[in-house]
């Protein structure tokens, strides 16, 4: 039964993954970018949930509201202050803005708090759940469920409300949708809203349930989402939620496989396959990208 | 209406409009034709506004719209059909007709001018829950248009709406443009099929290389022999 538990350990890490995933994939679907930055933007929101509980009482889902409210705002900033200008530059300008977005962000937390881990407070019972014989902690259901109800939020608000159908109709044809009199800055900038706001909630889920965070948390979980976001076929929403998912799940599977030390090795493994194989990922069309 | 002053639009260190002046009257249909590469397209960006003149000036209604963005020229009124439709190919044909409405706020006014797209084009409301993509090329055509009216446009810009169409097809387009513009919308037609265009128009422009270098009422140029020769085939 030791399998079963791992299983449910690498959905409830594949569902953080697919959190952050979500994140770079709608950026990239508009504005054709992937947001280096964004792996930063979790640390931060990990940390503002953090202050939040040990700074200012508050309980696991303030905290949570909280952190996304900011990392949103972060986001709209980040995208406003470094990526707008560069909407009509080469695409390498801007990923190589994006790295340096990422470093100013991460070595500026560690100049304003110190380089330090901090211990993330208990804010959920933890009570373990037999299953079939398997052990599962109670929080990881829990933040599974965070996660889906998350992912249900977004899947309305893309396909259901205005600056949803906004959104993709950007990403699909920027200058049809200004026709449409979209306002295509706005609609930018609601997608990093977005976006971010994800990467925050999966900040402080990740500070519950690994209870360790620092400044430079955000590298591999960033890396990792990105390549969920690739393996799902990148700017494909429901690809990085699936991504994610079965990344979690392959690295748990190698972790109870014994080979514990693969486990980061695994993620660009899987990169490196996509990339020969099926650059477009699960849910792209294999079609040239288009110009 | 619509008048456009001695325009001057770059891409880049190309200019593509050389000093164009243009006008449009209320309740007319006006057709700009042209070979490939003239600037008819060019024209069109530049009055719905994704592309900004360097100089001259665009005159609408009893305001200037040079240099506004699209989204407040949508909002004055004015909406663009562009070159190769551009439909939102993963979305259904009723998201994309929603989306034309996308600045207005009376659902129930949205909803009564769906019903009349439908009317105009019985097709789009058989494939109402089609992905637009999937549609055939007249098909598009026509929802291309559906979607612009939705934004309830005085003056409609249509770039080569007869674009890779049968010859049927066509010519069940240009009725419904006619019926448009007798609907009390003033048209802008963009086209290469020069016979066509001019059998609807009142008045027309020929464009060359960026520049205006004839313009009459449709059956002067329907007539001259220059036209005839250069883009009527001949005949
Ligand atoms: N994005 C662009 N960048 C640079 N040059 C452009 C661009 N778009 C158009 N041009 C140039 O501007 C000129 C006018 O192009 P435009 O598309 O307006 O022509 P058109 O009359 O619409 O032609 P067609 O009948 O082929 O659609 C052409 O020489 C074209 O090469
Ligand atoms: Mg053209």
């Amino acid at each position: 039964m030791e399998w079963l538990q791992q299983i449910i350990n690498g959905i409830s890490l594949g569902s953080i993954y697919a959190l952050i995933a979500l994140g770079y994939t709608m950026v990239y679907g508009i504005i054709k970018l992937i947001n280096f930055a964004h792996g930063d933007v979790f640390m931060v929101g990990a940390f503002v949930g953090f202050y939040a509980i040990t700074g200012f009482g508050l309980g696991f889902f303030p905290a949570l509201i909280l952190s996304m409210v900011i990392c949103a705002i972060f986001g709209v900033l980040i995208e406003r202050i470094a990526y707008k200008p560069l909407r009509n530059a080469t695409r390498i300008a801007a990923l190589i803005t994006a790295i340096g977005m990422s470093l100013l962000i991460e070595y500026g937390v560690i100049y304003v708090r110190g380089a330090q881990p901090e211990a993330y407070p208990n804010v959920l019972p933890n009570t373990t759940i037999n299953v079939f014989g398997a052990q599962i902690s109670s929080q990881s259901l829990f933040i599974l469920g965070i996660s889906v109800a998350l992912m249900i939020i977004l899947q309305f608000i893309v396909h259901k409300t205005k600056i949803g159908k906004a959104m993709r109709a950007v990403s699909h044809d920027m200058d049809a949708a200004r026709l449409m009199g979209i306002n295509v800055d706005n609609t930018i900038s609601a997608t990093f809203a977005i976006g971010s706001g994800l990467a925050g909630a999966a900040g402080v889920i990740f500070g519950v349930y690994y209870t360790k965070i620092e400044p430079l948390m955000g590298v591999i979980p960033g890396l990792k989402a990105f390549v969920a976001a690739v393996l799902g076929g990148i700017g494909i929403i429901p690809g990085a939620m699936v991504g994610g998912l079965l990344l979690g799940v392959i690295e748990s599977i190698v972790s109870a496989a014994g080979f514990s030390l693969w486990r980061d090795a695994a993620a660009f493994v899987i990169l490196i396959l996509i990339l020969i194989f099926r650059p477009s990922g699960i849910f792209g069309k294999n079609t040239r990208e288009k110009v | 209406m619509l008048k456009v002053d001695d325009i001057n639009v770059y891409y880049g260190n190309i200019q593509a409009l050389k000093g164009v002046s243009l006008e449009v009257k209320e309740g007319e249909i006006v057709t700009l034709i042209g070979a490939n590469g003239a600037g008819k397209s060019t024209l069109l960006k530049t009055l719905s506004g994704l592309l900004k003149p360097k100089s001259g000036t665009i005159h609408y209604l009893d305001g200037s719209i040079s240099g506004k963005a699209p989204q407040s020229i949508v909002k004055t009124g004015i909406s663009h059909v562009p070159e190769g439709r551009r439909v939102f190919a993963n979305m259904s044909v009723e998201e994309n007709l929603e989306l034309g409405a996308y600045l207005r706020k009376n659902t129930k006014e949205i909803r009564k001018d769906m019903e009349h797209v439908y009317e105009l084009f019985p097709r789009l409301q058989e494939r109402r829950k089609q992905i637009s993509g999937t549609l055939s090329g007249g098909e598009q055509q026509m929802l291309a248009m559906g979607r612009a009216i939705m934004a309830k446009p005085k003056l409609l810009l249509l770039d080569e709406p007869s674009m890779g169409l049968a010859p049927l097809m066509v010519k069940n387009i240009f009725q419904i443009i006619e019926k448009i513009n007798r609907e009390g919308t003033t048209i802008l037609l963009v086209e290469q099929n020069a016979n066509m265009a001019l059998s609807i128009a009142d008045r027309a422009y020929v464009i060359e290389t960026g520049k205006v270098v004839v313009s009459g009422s449709a059956s002067e140029l329907q007539s001259s022999e220059q036209i005839k020769k250069a883009y009527l085939g001949g005949h």
